[in-house]
């Protein structure tokens, strides 16, 4: 079947194509009247139906059209646009058309599927959307995708082992890298460590080999001691401010001789890495196996750095390589990278904030972080405190306690302190070791075996968590008071040494990184990944990954393979040289914009500025969701293919052959949710009512007011407006601002009498089926039951509504 | 001799009823035992704090025959401990209520002898009427 005629409309030669999918559409869609209707429409040239239009045959068709009757665009009626988007897009560029004047007609999904009990509806309905598909295309640019330059540059911030990994692996595969670490020294807290489980691997000699590797890697560039300062730019342009902190030393001469240590005389001095157990002098190296091995100065205990500049100064008269400049200044250092990787790490929980245990008062009781250095300092016999016969580990500190507002598990806590008993106990058979636990978690491959281990060995594992702990002011040991569960009885039981397994929590690093980087927390307090289950190591910014524990609490092996994986991942965007950005992007009608800085803080990628008065878009940096269009009261923000004017015409071409007495209802889907919430719908054929038509739009803020009041004017007697909820939504704020432009029409709608219910919204996710069709139909019956809206009132809708939309400043 | 516990319906019932009256989520407790490790009357009582949540979570409803919840002084020291942010001084008041509203006063104050009423504190008197009759 085929009408060909000439085109009255002089830009366009549409074609349209409709598709039988094999009779899962023509089965209940009568596709030759579709087709005949097509041809009907303004710019038409050309329609046809197809069996398959996806198959080679539907595609060159296609093709051969393009060339033959000079095709400027194409709508298929088809299947989602999700399905077969990708494929016809892809067609139209083999037949030398932008891939993006290409629009598909949703027939199978939203018609045919859902409606198959009513073909004549079905029918109806597959015109409506085939018409104001018709009517978008007829307005589509020929746009192309952009491609911007990516070079092969990384900052990874953070020099624990999981920085090290992504350090390496991008050094190894060829990649610049910048390594930023906080610290005088990289290694972070797996340095501190004893042993790692479950295989007691000695924790310095498995990392300091990886350290050293840092340090040789001729694509590494390592700046220890310094912090970030500011980040700037996008994916491929981001410029970095980095601030060298003064060590008052020049890691070039110095050649951590010790001469100095020796002849400095504040030799009391908190030791950062011994947890305070031990001190060292005011110029110092941070420990034995450091990277960079150098010395520094503590500015704040330095007798020359805090009493003016006069005294002492023995160190530098004893340096035989003149390496101290006690004029060392903060250095500025700004570099430009393609791509980020964060991997801050942790905290461990202040135990002195659960003052049940006496952290910090009572000598006996420490954390488990000081007991790791206690038995590094006992293995290499040098022993720094005396622990005694019986020592009991209190699990879950800072952990799944709502009382002191954590309640995630922290993972390796469970795991750590069997580690601690067991070095306790093979090194001292004679200790007594207790373990209070709430749920014992052994998780990882071999942990279980570790467990049982420790058991073997005779730790006891008791099942309850400990309520508080007492000093005897005597002797200075703990009373534990618990409930062992299992038994019901209570245990009062005095112990030589308390061991606190506190908990990881967010450090207090990465809470500055956050802010400068613009990336999201998760609700623990941890950094958010872009999609819990397929972008774990993506964050909310592109180009920008996550690794270690900044995302959450995780042990060795996960940290590491984590690290890899960002690794791979930055890998991925830079390996090309290019990338491509899709032309989803807003855009700004220069002719209206008066530059009154609306839409600066709308956009949450910060990509709109005032340029000349102007407003001006970073495509690099826009997302394309459209929340900046209901931001302008002039109109002049604009999104490429979901332009104001196309959606104008869509929407009343879907309204247009609506009947006295008829109700519509209009349903704006966001792309990532609602729309392929729609596509189950349709294929588990759930029936909803007929009497609405879907608009697929990137996002739920791109449903401006004006356009929702148009809508209303034109003849909708309901809106629905679905978008994702916010933890699986690419734009997290999105759901904000269409609640907000809901609420602004609502209020008009009262206004003018108008039923405000008949406006409504409501965020998705992807599964709820049976959620989708009741919005619908309720919306429908609330139609049903107050009627059309009269015609004199949908007239009002259409005069200037700046002044409620704005305020008066704007009207 | 060890008990058996049978599940029904009615077990069910009790605990959705005692969720109603505390107005709490008792199937939230972990059974952690912070609560009973810090309780100051535990030594007299027949079984702990935590083991009364568990029966109530199991909706058994011979935790209402036990001293625990009557012996309960309402310091609070488990609700401001529990890792869950659990009241289980409500959970105590709701098991008290449920045995006081099956009519039974365990104390009559019109039989109190006068020396008595004369020198018993008037806060004595309050809780008491209010914990032990129906």
């Amino acid at each position: 079947m085929m009408n060909e005629k000439e085109s009255s409309h002089q830009d366009n030669r549409i074609g349209v194509y409709v598709c039988h999918c094999g009779g899962n559409i023509s089965d209940v869609v009568d596709v030759k009247r579709l087709a005949e209707f097509a041809g009907r429409q303004e710019g038409v040239v050309l329609s046809k139906d197809n069996t398959h239009m996806c198959s080679d045959v539907g595609q060159q068709l296609i093709i051969d059209d393009i060339a033959e009757h000079h095709l400027d665009k194409v709508v298929i009626a088809a299947c989602s646009p999700q399905f077969q988007g990708e494929t016809f897009m892809t067609t139209l560029a083999t037949g030398g058309l932008s891939p993006y004047v290409v629009e598909m007609a949703n027939v199978r999904e939203q018609c045919a599927w859902p409606h198959f009990d009513s073909p004549e509806k079905a029918t109806e309905k597959a015109e409506q959307l085939i018409r104001a598909t018709i009517a978008k295309v007829r307005l589509s640019e020929p746009l192309e995708r952009k491609t911007m330059p990516i070079g092969k540059r990384v900052l990874v911030i953070g020099a624990g082992i999981a920085g090290i990994q992504a350090a390496l692996d991008l050094g190894d595969s060829g990649f610049e890298v910048y390594l930023v670490e906080k610290n005088p020294s990289i290694g972070g807290h797996m340095a501190q460590l004893s042993r790692t489980f479950p295989t007691e691997d000695c924790s310095a000699c498995i990392l300091s080999p990886k350290m050293a590797d840092v340090r040789t890697n001729p694509n590494v560039h390592l700046s220890t001691y310094s912090e970030i300062k500011a980040v700037e730019g996008y994916l491929g342009n981001f410029k970095v401010t980095v601030e060298k902190k003064p060590r008052y030393v020049d890691i070039d001469k110095c050649i951590a001789c010790g001469i100095c240590e020796e002849k400095c005389p504040v030799k009391n001095v908190p030791d950062q890495f011994e947890e305070g157990l031990t001190t060292h002098t005011a110029i110092y190296t941070p420990f034995d196996f450091a990277v960079p091995n150098k010395n520094l100065i503590d500015p704040e205990a330095c007798l020359r750095l805090t009493r003016g500049g006069k005294v002492c100064g023995l160190c530098a008269k004893s340096c035989p390589e003149d390496a101290i400049d006690f004029n060392d200044q903060p250095e500025k250092v700004e570099f430009t990278v393609d791509t980020i990787i964060v991997a801050t790490g942790f905290d461990i929980f202040d135990a002195s904030e659960k003052k049940v245990y006496g952290y910090g008062k009572f000598d006996n009781v420490i954390t488990a972080l000081e007991m790791e250095r206690v038995i590094v300092h006992a293995t290499e016999g040098n022993p720094i405190r005396d622990l005694g016969k019986r020592i009991g580990f209190i699990q879950c500190v800072g952990s799944r306690d709502e009382q002191v507002n954590r309640e995630y598990c922290s993972r390796v806590c469970c795991m750590y302190a069997t580690k601690l008993a067991s070095l306790l106990k093979h090194s001292g058979p004679q200790r007594d070791l207790y373990i209070f636990y709430t749920d014992l978690r052994a998780f990882g491959k071999g942990y279980e075996e570790y467990y049982k281990r420790a058991q073997n060995m005779g730790v006891k594992f008791i099942r309850g968590r400990v309520a508080e702990a007492i000093e005897n002011s005597d002797s200075k040991k703990v009373t534990l008071k618990v409930e062992d569960t299992l038994s019901r009885q209570i245990i009062e039981a005095e112990f030589d040494t308390v061991v606190l397994s506190v908990g990881m929590g967010l450090s207090k690093s990465s809470e500055k990184i956050v802010e400068i980087l613009r990336i999201a927390r998760s609700q623990d307090g941890f950094l958010k990944e872009a999609h819990p289950k397929f972008k774990p190591v993506d964050t909310n910014r592109e180009g920008v990954f996550l690794a270690g524990t900044a995302q959450g609490p995780k042990d060795i092996p996960d940290t590491v393979a984590q690290a890899s994986a960002a690794s791979a991942r930055a890998i991925r965007l830079m390996n090309q040289g290019e990338y491509a950005i899709e032309p989803i992007v807003a855009f700004v009608h220069k002719e209206l914009c008066n530059g009154c800085e609306l839409c600066v803080p709308a956009c949450p990628q910060n990509a709109i500025s005032i340029s000349s008065n102007k407003a001006q878009v970073n495509e690099a940096l826009c997302l394309g969701c459209g929340s900046c269009i209901s931001s302008c009261p002039r109109g002049a923000h604009d999104l490429h293919l979901y332009t104001n004017s196309q959606l104008l015409e869509q929407i009343q071409a879907a309204l247009e052959d609506k009947k006295e007495n008829e109700i519509r209802i209009l349903l704006f889907a966001d792309d990532t949710c609602t729309y392929r919430l729609a596509d189950s719908v349709g294929t588990a054929k759930m029936p909803y009512t007929t009497e609405s038509i879907i608009i697929r739009v990137p996002s739920g803020s791109r449903v401006t007011p004006a356009l929702m009041l148009h809508a209303l004017k034109f003849g909708a007697d309901g809106i629905f407006i679905g978008d994702c909820e916010e933890r699986s939504s690419p734009f997290p704020h999105s759901g904000r601002v269409m609640k907000e432009n809901v609420e602004k029409v609502k209020a008009i709608l009262q206004q003018e009498n108008i039923e405000p219910e008949r406006v409504r919204s409501r965020q998705f996710v992807t599964v709820m089926l049976g959620g989708f069709v009741n919005s619908i139909n309720e919306l429908a019956d609330f139609a049903q039951a107050a009627g059309s809206i009269p015609q004199e009132k949908r007239e009002k809708l259409g005069k200037n509504k700046n002044k409620e939309l704005f305020g008066e400043k704007y009207d | 001799m060890t008990e058996k516990v049978v599940i029904s319906d009615k077990n069910l019932e009790f605990l959705e009823k005692i969720e109603r009256l505390s107005g709490e989520v008792i199937t939230r407790c972990d059974q952690c035992g912070t609560c009973s490790g810090g309780c100051p009357m535990i030594a007299e009582m027949d079984i702990t704090p935590s083991q009364m949540m568990h029966m109530v979570q199991l909706g058994h409803p011979a935790v209402l025959d036990s001293k625990a919840m009557w012996l309960c002084a309402s310091c609070f020291m488990c609700t401001v401990r529990c890792p869950r942010g659990l009241d289980l001084s409500k959970v105590a008041e709701s098991l008290r209520q449920m045995k006081l509203r099956q009519g039974i006063d365990y104390i009559d104050i019109g039989k109190l002898p006068e020396h008595e009423l004369r020198n018993l504190p008037q806060i004595a008197l309050v809780s008491g009427m209010r914990k032990f009759t129906g």
